[in-house]
């Protein structure tokens, strides 16, 4: 007989840990992004269908699956029929694909965080050119947070063929963030319970001191306006409906076996529907709340941004015109402007290439989403706020709770089937497979520290976890519908929650979800084919 | 000892002025304009600060401004924090992976004290009015179903 499987100290900690898993990097920088391009206040509709019809069901599914069988992915699908162990396997090969290069961002993270005690930002100014007479040339074409991200952060090289040496710091920030893992991790559900206690709620503090600084900053109403105002024609966008369901798909993290691992380690009568609709219910609402946060962000930088734009025409026409200080306002800029054209035509039109055409919307309208918005959308916005060091440091910390958080999950996912294995565990104790795994991905890991190791991370990003998900939580729920019976899954029910599944629940797992699943894949799949790249609706959704 | 004279022309609706310095204790001849430059990037600040203006109100032409050069800490400071973190997480690696292997030293030396009916893993020993239920006859009861172990539930197909 084996050692009695390790559980949850109390159902709390099995939903921190679902939630904290869940609400990722993702719902911070990914749902804005659609919020904003797929009809504002409107996307909330296909969103919340979308939610009903495919994300509660399979959370549901997975939760339910775990539990009853309680093991890992490859036992679960092994149990259900032999010739399944496939589906587990590929959750696992998923999983650790998705651990290999999800911790590179919690390494830029720590980065983020490490360069944030200092005054001023260093992101905040360019640096200056070698003989002092003004910026940095790569600096002074794009933005100091950019040329901070993309020069001393990643120090990225041109291409992908032009490998670079390995970014030392950034390498040493790998080394610890998987270092922090293995903290986590190291004695199985027991460290793993309590840590998900902080690294479930801390990202909700900093959320909502966000919140109020994010609304009460200058600028920030224009954000909200812009995000927020519907724009209804675009419900009648097919890839507003697609990016919906894609969205609650990947956010949900179904389909890596992580939520699978997690179940198992329940008491066999734990109510996983009430908490399936709980955690699915609070995984939308972070994602609306964090885009509030941002759009009040991008409203204040927007703002911000197009008031220094004004400020350098004036200062510019003033100068070039002899003007008096002061003659120049942003309210008669137009105005004055039409006044100089007529009057001195040959010098305004010497000067036209230099006066920009400031425009609010303009700004507001670069929708950025994935690390360019955490990275350098967030800390731009940042280096304009009083007490900049404090917000820089609750930002980062955040992110790193939100990643930590679902590398947690990753690694359980790994880590379940693993233990659960009778070979390995006989033969190593849990620790040192703990270790050996975050090893081997720290190892491989290093790739994403050179100098081309962005285009690599992009590469993961758009191909690693995105159409085999869709196709693993497909035969996931045939499996369980069709092949093991939905009658016996019923009873299995029963037995475990003490009532059987009501009729919502049978119609969406067995017709719904796979039919919008089915037309997902087919979708993703046309359009790879067709245009040789696959579409980005899929990326940055984890 | 150097003196300066100006020269004050008001061509523009800006102030402005060429000036020429002229030391006094060489035959009062003009200082070449080289010299006059270098000296002005050196001390551009006091300068600057003797009129109460910066480098964005004070023009000298010929001579550009040079922007102060961010502040550098001497020590990186992210390293110092980075130390401070890694020390930490090491710190508790080690505590949980020590106190890991002290446990499991423990567990074995206690069952490997304990008499011969328990086994060495942790399954409780089942008993019926404190006897062993191994030695009971367990054909003479009934195996009730709903206590059937995990394992015998799930028979793999």
């Amino acid at each position: 007989m084996e050692k009695p499987r390790p559980l949850w100290g109390n159902p709390l900690q099995f939903v921190f840990a679902c939630i904290s898993y869940a609400v990722g990097l993702g719902n911070v920088w990914r749902f804005p992004y659609l919020c904003q391009m797929y009809g504002g206040g409107g996307f909330l509709i296909p969103y919340f269908i979308m939610l009903i019809i495919e994300g509660m069901p399979l959370l549901y599914l997975e939760l339910a699956v775990g539990q009853h069988m309680r093991q890992g992915s490859i036992g679960v699908w092994k149990t259900i029929s032999p010739y399944l162990s496939g589906v587990g396997i590929a959750s696992v090969v998923v999983s650790f694909f998705l651990s290999m290069y999800y911790n590179v961002i919690n390494a830029w993270s720590f980065w983020y965080l490490f360069h944030s005690f200092q005054d001023p930002l260093p992101w905040a100014n360019c640096p200056l050119n070698s003989n002092h007479t003004g910026y940095d040339e790569e600096c002074a074409k794009t933005s100091s947070t950019q040329y901070f991200w993309y020069r001393k952060t990643l120090n990225i090289s041109s291409s992908i063929e032009e490998y670079g040496s390995i970014h030392w710091e950034q390498a040493v920030c790998l080394i610890l963030a998987w270092l922090v893992v293995y903290l986590c991790i190291l004695r199985g559900t027991e460290s793993t319970g309590k840590v998900v206690y902080v690294t479930a709620s801390l990202p909700y503090l900093v959320l909502f001191i966000y919140l109020i600084r994010g609304l009460t900053l200058h600028g920030a109403v224009n954000g909200l306006i812009y995000m927020f105002t519907p724009k209804l024609e675009q419900l009648a966008n097919p890839k507003t409906w697609i990016n919906a369901a894609t969205q609650i798909f990947f956010s949900l993290g179904l389909g890596f076996g992580s939520l699978i691992a997690f179940a198992s380690y329940n008491e066999p009568n734990n109510n996983c529907e009430r908490y399936a609709i709980i955690i699915s219910l609070i995984n939308s609402s972070t994602s609306i709340f964090a885009s509030i946060v941002t759009f009040s962000i991008y409203g204040f930088k927007a703002t911000f941004n197009y008031e220094n734009c004004l400020s350098k025409v004036i200062l510019l026409l003033t100068n070039v015109f002899d003007l008096e200080e002061g003659a120049l306002t942003a309210d008669n800029l137009d105005s004055m402007k039409d006044y100089l054209i007529s009057t001195y035509p040959n010098q305004y039109a010497e000067l036209l290439p230099q006066i920009k055409n400031c425009s609010l919307e303009a700004e507001l309208d670069t929708a950025v989403q994935g690390t360019g918005l955490a990275f350098i959308v967030y800390s731009e916005a940042i280096k304009n706020m009083e007490v900049s060091q404090l917000y820089s440091v609750l930002y980062f910390i955040m992110l790193l709770m939100l990643g930590i958080g679902s590398m947690l999950g990753n690694t359980a996912a790994i880590l379940t089937p693993l233990t659960d294995s009778k070979f390995l565990s006989t033969h190593l104790p849990k620790e040192v497979i703990s270790g050996i795994v975050c090893f081997i991905n720290c190892i491989v890991g290093l790739v994403f520290t050179m100098e081309a190791g962005n285009y690599w991370f992009d590469i993961f990003n758009d191909y690693a976890a995105t159409l085999s998900l869709l196709l693993i939580v497909l035969v996931e729920t045939i499996a369980v519908c069709y092949i093991y019976g939905l009658r016996k899954f019923e009873k299995d029910l029963l037995l475990m929650l003490g009532h059987k599944p009501n009729w919502y629940w049978k119609i969406m797992w067995a017709f719904a979800s796979p039919v919008l699943i089915i037309s997902l894949f087919i979708f993703y799949l046309t359009d790879y084919i067709r245009t040789g790249t696959l579409d980005t609706t899929l990326r940055d959704q984890l | 000892m150097t003196s300066i004279s100006f020269s004050v022309r008001l061509e523009e609706e800006r102030v402005s002025f060429w000036f020429v310095v002229t030391d006094s204790a060489r035959n009062v001849t003009t200082v070449p304009g080289s010299e006059v430059e270098a000296a002005i990037r050196m001390n551009r600040n006091r300068i600057n600060s003797a009129f109460l203006l910066t480098d964005n109100t004070l023009q000298f032409l010929k001579i550009s401004s040079t922007l102060s050069p961010p502040i550098e800490p001497t020590v990186p400071v992210w390293l110092v924090v980075f130390g401070v973190v890694l020390c930490l997480v090491v710190a508790g690696i080690l505590l949980l992976v020590v106190s890991g292997i002290r446990q499991y030293k423990k567990k074995n030396h206690e069952s490997a004290e304990t008499g011969d009916l328990e086994d060495n893993s942790n399954t409780p020993v089942t008993t019926e009015n404190g006897i062993p239920c191994d030695i009971l006859d367990l054909k003479a009861g009934q195996i009730n179903g709903v206590y059937a172990a995990d394992d015998e539930r799930l028979t793999p197909l």
